[in-house]
């Protein structure tokens, strides 16, 4: 393996391929675009909102788009390099995504645009069936390259997305809170993966540490549904947090979720549970000798 | 490396310095049993502060001597698990069952302090004529 690969999407086109033959029917194709621009750009975007396509982008911004996609379309072709392309895809993505477009748009007009492109080449071939299998020969390799160049860069201008918000609400979501000295108290709220957990665990352990604690609330109100994996974390979390002198009092398991662990049979028989985050505060201060007491009941008789 | 044994009151207090062989583990437990006798302890207190891995044998050891101490009449509290420690232990499923801990020798003592504050109040242990 010689080669060095420097296009990291689809496979790179055979150098052969593009034999000097080919190269002068691609430029013949790029001249013929270029002479019917607007009419080609016009009929794309026609098809485009009978399609009913992009519904989120107004026709004048369709029309704007469908314009640089054009050009961009057609510089690909020209010049068999589909870095400027992708550059744009991604561009466009990062514009479109936050309007709602979905997946199957941007793959539809990128697909209708090479439809319209190969009816105008047999419109203008029909009358010499062996060119235009040549012409052809050349166009779809090249078109169907540029449609899974599009299609990619959006998806992965989306899995970028997703990843950052991801990473965004992990690192919201896990704080340690003292309430009292040497009580914390942890409340996770979310969908709790093993990367979570064991952040998560760490975190705690941490803190543990540092405030010196001795009884810690988890309150997993907020978490919506539990598995024996999830389940399991919430085991090796409350057995770290003993291994290091520390209580810990499971409190907010929603119906639900209990419903869950007893069916699938999960053993949380060394985890003291309680109902709700003021019950699980009321017994950590009993454990620790605190009493709350209303100031009236204080007040001296007289 | 020997793991020196200190009497404070009537708590024997183990300080483990650095990592230990199996062989230095083995030789640890002996001498803790040994001594809880000797000393007439009511408590041992085991000091992993300095220990950044637990294998199984080392928990098993720890283990060990909680139960034995706890048959010749001493309570055993393993003190200053390091979090990453405890973590890992964990997800090995070493989990010291039934052996107390705490956070630092400090905790440590204040434990078996309210442990024999207990036993007086149950009625059951060894009146505290100190």
């Amino acid at each position: 393996m010689a080669t060095k690969g420097k296009d990291p999407l689809p496979p790179p086109p055979d150098p052969q391929a593009l034999s000097e033959s080919t190269a002068a029917l691609l430029r013949e194709l790029v001249a013929h675009l270029r002479q019917n621009r607007t009419q080609l750009r016009e009929e794309w975007a026609r098809r485009i909102t009978r399609a009913q396509l992009l519904t989120a982008m107004t026709e004048e911004e369709i029309f704007a788009e469908a314009t640089s996609v054009y050009d961009n379309y057609v510089e690909a072709l020209e010049t068999g390099t589909f870095e400027a392309l992708q550059a744009y895809a991604r561009n466009l993505s990062e514009r479109i995504i936050p309007r709602g477009v979905e997946t199957h748009e941007v793959v539809g007009i990128v697909l209708l645009l090479r439809d319209v492109l190969a009816r105008s080449l047999f419109g203008k071939y029909h009358e010499d069936f062996d060119k235009l299998n040549r012409i052809l020969d050349a166009y779809e390799p090249a078109a169907n390259r540029i449609a899974n160049t599009v299609a990619v860069g959006f998806v992965q201008e989306r899995e970028r997305i997703i990843r950052q918000q991801q990473e965004a609400i992990r690192e919201l979501s896990t704080p340690v809170l003292q309430v009292r000295e040497r009580l914390l108290i942890l409340p996770i709220i979310g969908v709790i993966d093993p990367q979570r957990a064991r952040q998560l665990t760490e975190q705690l352990l941490r803190a543990i540490r540092t405030n010196r604690a001795k009884v810690v609330v988890i309150d997993i109100t907020g978490v919506a549904a539990m598995d024996s994996n999830v389940a399991n974390h919430l085991v090796q979390t409350v057995e770290a947090s003993r291994l290091l002198g520390a209580t810990v009092i499971v409190t907010g398991l929603s119906p639900e979720i209990a419903q869950t662990l007893v069916t699938i049979g999960v053993d949380l028989s060394e985890m003291a549970t309680v109902g709700d985050l003021q019950g699980g505060i009321e017994e950590a201060e009993r454990l620790l000798g605190y009493k709350v007491v209303p100031e009236e009941d204080l007040a001296p008789k007289a | 490396m020997e793991v020196p044994i200190l009497k404070q009151g009537h708590y024997l207090i183990a300080s483990i310095q650095s990592a230990l062989t199996d062989a230095d583990l083995s030789q640890l437990r002996e001498a803790l049993i040994e001594r809880v006798g000797r000393f007439r302890a009511r408590g041992v207190i085991v000091d992993v502060t300095a220990l950044d891995v637990m294998d199984s044998f080392a928990v098993r050891t720890l283990r060990d001597i909680a139960h034995m101490a706890r048959l010749r009449g001493a309570e055993t509290v393993i003190v200053g698990i390091q979090p990453e420690v405890a973590f890992a232990m964990v997800q090995l499923g070493l989990t010291l069952k039934g052996v107390s801990t705490a956070l630092d020798l400090e905790e440590g003592l204040a434990f078996l302090d309210r442990q024999a504050q207990l036993r007086i109040e149950r009625g059951s242990g060894r009146i505290d004529r100190g």
